[in-house]
């Protein structure tokens, strides 16, 4: 089935092809470019492509697939860099050079080295939907394989190197099991049940884990303008994160922080497991300057690798960087198609993509019985650093957590710029619950005192604008000099040296100490000692970073 | 595909730079066309978008005098591309690549589309050699390194040229102390400047006595060619760093000019206009320019980019700067309260930032101390500033002598480390100056 190409306008194509349905994959043009049925009427359907269509003629012709756009999951995706539309980039380079040129790839293998499979179940046994057949040593994980498509009696079953084409498991009925499957980008994997329950997510990030928690199958959101740290605290929390996978996606961003992402991600270790960083990581990239609707896509590729591993009972970790530049892709098809403009130009179905994807974050009870968890954490890159924007505004209605990225924070170098009166986590009270049991009881207790400190350290700043600070008496001043040592030892944290990643005890430790100074000295002046005579706290190496 | 080249006569429609032709067979998306007028002199086109036999054609340079009946539209089946040789070296091209220096056009080697095409992410080598510039708030405190993109942000009156200028002269990277001139090439592209400012980088161009290729399109010429421009820099610049392997600096002045014309076309092409009627996709148009900057693994030869960008009303959160912002790996950001206490250059560190300078600079690369002098540096001028907010309430007098000190402080910072003149300082000078500077107010960690 092919017909032509009858127009062109940016991203999209319109074809004159009959018997396409919506979202199905097409070829488009001599070089078969990649493109999604996004639009049908009754003498035309328009294609979405997912790569450049300079240099596309009029006239080319135009191929349905029959079949969605899809991502291929299985074992061996570990350690591996994809574009948006899962081309395995590596092996792309090896293939066509250090530029990426359309029409290419299609062919490349998925997975650079070859597998063994090591088979669980025998001949004969009777398997649910779901079951365990056998798994895959792959690196650290023993990756499982499961039966799919309903219940049977298994007629066959094949240990050994397992290729891309070969069953791995026959069924007596016929159905045979591939170690890969194909599943469609856009619909959500399947689970028995949410649950909802709210265990910590540790980032090894103070700020967050101390103040403002997140829970696995949580979602948060990180808006910040330029220069405040985004991308910086997205990479440290894909680090450090306490989570079996992590799916990053670099979604129009910058290729040259990709590379330096990807050096540092090779020499490093998971400070959980010790084990090389990679070897738990997906990336999922697609720069700035790659084809806007493959970054549109990216963020749904990553979303089913990262339900794909969730579902074999492992705790998934999806980052995104950032979710502004999939938002402008969205508005940029939108407006290649002539649609009506909500707020600021972007379509009016934002705020609901948006929705269903934060919906596809969550603790689930996964098809065979385990518990798995996706937990998503969103950078938001806002106008102009002005958070009234809808793309911000719409992630507010729907995520968890909040870490505002504060301009004037990053301009004094303090990072992370979390500010830390205008974020919020709604898992505070769970998580703190959770951790008063694993770290100390008094953990919840600490919270609630820093962040009076800080209220109140606020409220006297106020106070020192007018009179100066020499005119606060010596307990205000001690709280500010309090809370100062709070915001550069505790707050503060330098991702370039060992303070980076900061352990739930580490953290505890690191603000008993300055409280505990605050009490001994505050009940110093209580019995009519002198602020100024007294020795200084030994002063931290500032926390600044540059 | 076609075999020949098509005429037509078709014209629906002329609207300042676009032109609708009808019954075109087989366009091409991105497509060259000659535009021939009725006075018979020829111009470029290249198809915006198609619509079954209805091509819209972008024209390049100046659509007055055309008509409905006599123009003809020659469609030549190929997309844009720029032609590509070390003949270009030292050579002085308009905005679409015309000699403008009276020497003929050289004969190319190779021919490369200006789109050119994103660089695989996992081919990139991570920028990590410094350039030196000479200015000490940048080597020092906003280090710049081969293969990164970071532009100026500057306003109407300040001295950006002046900057951007003495980094052409002065810059140098570790490799080769003899200087970017004998390593390394400078692609200058002018867009939109007026004659007096092109007058200026035309005479540090001839000083600097290094290799350079000049793309210029002066205040008067097409708007249409300010697209056009700093595509053919690039995509020579790529052809240098990554055929030749050399180090190429590209300055292009000014991306507002840039910007400024995109938006026009846009609203030609009756396009939905976004913040400030510039396009929805203006991040991703300059997008394809900024991302071209990069090292390659494995290859010698690197494109840096420093794009000059005037901040319309002094606002730093306009689209221009902001979109910009969040696409290089950095800004430098100039002042206009330091520029009037006469400090040269005039960059405000603080809204400054080289978001590669981790890997540039400390042992093996610069010196041991370079990080830690440069967050002091930050950390107490920081404090230094924030302390001159209350210094305008309560006045010096209502302040501690602690906070005197740290005001005391920020005002030696910027008369010593942030003014220069016109001298170019090595790192090691700005390293000496700013510890010196620190000691002097007991601020030298251990």
């Amino acid at each position: 089935m092919t017909g032509r190409i009858i127009g062109i306008s940016g991203p999209t194509v319109s074809v004159d092809l009959a018997g396409l349905r919506l979202y199905e994959r097409v070829a488009v043009g001599h070089a078969g470019l990649m493109g999604e049925v996004v639009r049908l009427e009754r003498e035309r359907a328009v294609v979405q492509v997912y790569e450049s269509t300079r240099g596309l003629c009029i006239g080319e012709p135009v191929a349905g697939t029959g079949a969605q756009l899809t991502v291929r999951v299985g074992p061996g995706l570990l350690n591996q860099m994809f574009d948006g539309l899962q081309r395995p980039l590596a092996a792309l380079r090896e293939a066509q050079g250090p530029f990426i040129r359309p029409g290419g790839g299609r062919d490349v293998p998925l997975r650079p080295q070859p597998l063994r499979f090591v088979a669980a179940r025998q001949p004969g046994d009777r398997i649910a939907d779901g079951e365990v057949l056998g798994y895959v040593e792959e690196g650290p994980f023993r990756h499982e394989i499961r039966a799919t498509g309903g219940a049977g009696i298994l007629r066959s079953i094949s240990g050994g190197e397992c290729a891309e084409d070969v069953p791995v498991a026959e069924f007596e009925d016929g159905r045979s099991i591939l170690a890969w499957h194909e599943w469609p980008v856009r619909v959500p994997r399947p689970y028995r049940r949410k649950l909802s329950r709210f265990e910590p997510l540790v980032t090894g990030q103070r700020c967050i884990d101390f103040l403002f928690p997140l829970a696995r199958g949580g979602s948060a959101i990180f808006p910040g303008g330029f220069g405040t740290g985004k991308t910086l605290l997205e990479q440290s929390i894909a680090k450090f994160a306490d989570v079996d996978i992590v799916i990053y996606v670099g979604c129009g961003e910058r290729g040259n922080e990709m590379a330096e992402m990807l050096d540092d991600f090779a020499v490093l270790n998971d400070p959980w497991s010790q084990r090389p960083l990679m070897s738990r990581t997906v990336v999922v990239v697609n720069t700035s300057n790659m084809p806007v609707a493959a970054r549109e896509a990216s963020i749904y590729t990553a979303a089913t690798l990262a339900e794909y591993y969730r579902d074999q009972g492992l705790h998934v970790l999806l980052l995104a960087d950032s979710l502004s530049r999939w938002a402008e892709a969205l508005r940029e098809i939108s407006s290649a198609l002539e649609e009506m403009p909500g707020e600021e130009g972007y379509p009016t179905y934002l705020a609901s993509r948006m929705a269903e994807f934060f919906a596809r974050a969550g603790v689930v009870e996964t098809l065979d019985g385990g518990t798995g968890s996706l937990t998503v954490l969103l950078s938001i890159s806002p106008p102009g650093g002005d958070f009234t924007e809808p793309v911000t505004q719409a992630c507010l209605r729907n995520t968890g957590a909040f870490f505002m990225l504060d301009t004037a924070l990053a301009h004094r170098r303090h990072f992370p710029a979390i500010h830390w009166f205008q974020s919020f986590s709604l898992y505070e009270a769970d998580v703190a619950a959770h951790l008063d049991r694993q770290v100390a009881p008094d953990w919840s207790a600490l919270r609630h005192e820093t962040r009076a400190l800080l209220q109140r350290e606020e409220s006297l700043r106020e106070v020192a604008e007018i009179v100066g600070t020499e005119g606060l008496q010596d307990a205000d001043r001690l709280l500010m000099r309090t809370a100062e040592r709070v915001r550069r030892e505790f707050l503060a944290q330098n991702a370039y040296t060992d303070d980076a990643f900061s352990t739930p005890a580490q953290t505890r430790g690191r603000i008993l100490a300055i409280l505990e100074g605050y009490r001994e000295a505050a009940a110093r002046i209580e019995r009519g000692e002198r602020l100024d005579e007294m020795p200084a706290a030994p002063a931290g190496a500032p926390a600044a970073q540059s | 595909m076609r075999l020949s080249r098509h005429s037509y006569s078709t014209l629906r429609s002329i609207q300042g730079p676009l032109v609708f032709v009808d019954s075109v067979i087989e366009a091409r998306m991105g497509e060259v066309v000659t535009i021939v007028f009725p006075d018979g002199h020829e111009t470029e086109g290249e198809v915006l978008r198609i619509e079954r036999d209805t091509a819209l054609i972008q024209v390049v340079g100046d659509s007055r005098g055309l008509d409905m009946d006599r123009t003809r539209i020659v469609f030549t089946d190929a997309v844009k591309r720029a032609p590509l040789s070390l003949a270009a070296l030292n050579r002085v091209f308009s905005g679409s690549f015309q000699p403008l220096d009276g020497l003929p056009m050289f004969v190319p080697d190779a021919w490369a589309p200006v789109a050119g095409l994103p660089m695989n992410p996992v081919a990139r080598a991570r920028p990590q050699e410094m350039i030196e510039t000479g200015f000490s708030t940048i080597d020092g405190l906003n280090t710049l390194v081969k293969g990164q993109k970071l532009p100026i942000f500057s306003c109407a009156g300040l001295p950006s040229r002046e900057v951007a200028a003495g980094i052409l002269e002065h810059a140098r990277t570790a490799a080769s102390s003899a200087g970017l001139a004998t390593a390394s090439v400078v692609v200058f592209v002018a867009l939109g400047l007026a004659h007096h400012e092109y007058a200026y980088y035309r005479q540090t161009l001839e000083r600097m006595h290094g290799e350079f290729v000049a793309f210029i399109n002066l205040a008067q010429d097409p708007v249409v060619e300010r697209l056009l421009a700093p595509r053919f820099g690039l995509t020579v610049a790529e052809h240098l760093a990554f055929t030749h392997g050399r180090d190429v600096l590209v300055v292009i002045t000014d991306m507002t000019n840039y910007c400024d014309a995109l938006r026009e076309v846009s609203t030609a092409r009756e396009e939905l206009p976004g913040r400030r009627g510039y396009p929805g996709y203006l991040y991703s148009d300059l997008a394809s320019l900024y991302e071209r900057a990069g090292r390659i693994k494995q290859q010698p030869g690197s494109v840096t980019l420093l794009p000059v960008v005037t901040m319309p009303e002094d606002d730093i959160t306009h689209p221009i700067p902001d979109l910009t912002g969040y696409i290089t790996e950095g800004q430098i950001v100039l002042s206009r309260e330091l520029h009037q206490r006469g400090i040269f250059p005039p960059v405000d560190v603080l809204p400054s930032l080289s978001r590669l300078m981790q890997q540039g600079i400390g042992p093996g690369r610069t010196r041991e101390d370079h990080r830690a002098v440069a967050n002091a540096l930050y950390v107490h001028y920081a404090s230094g500033r924030d302390l001159r907010r209350l210094e305008a309430i309560v006045g010096r007098e209502g302040m501690g002598e602690g906070d005197r000190h740290m005001l005391d402080f920020a005002d030696a910072f910027e008369r010593e480390i942030v003014h220069q003149g016109a001298a170019r300082r090595g790192i090691a000078e700005t390293l000496d100056l700013s510890r010196a500077l620190l000691a002097r107010f007991g601020l030298l960690g251990p």
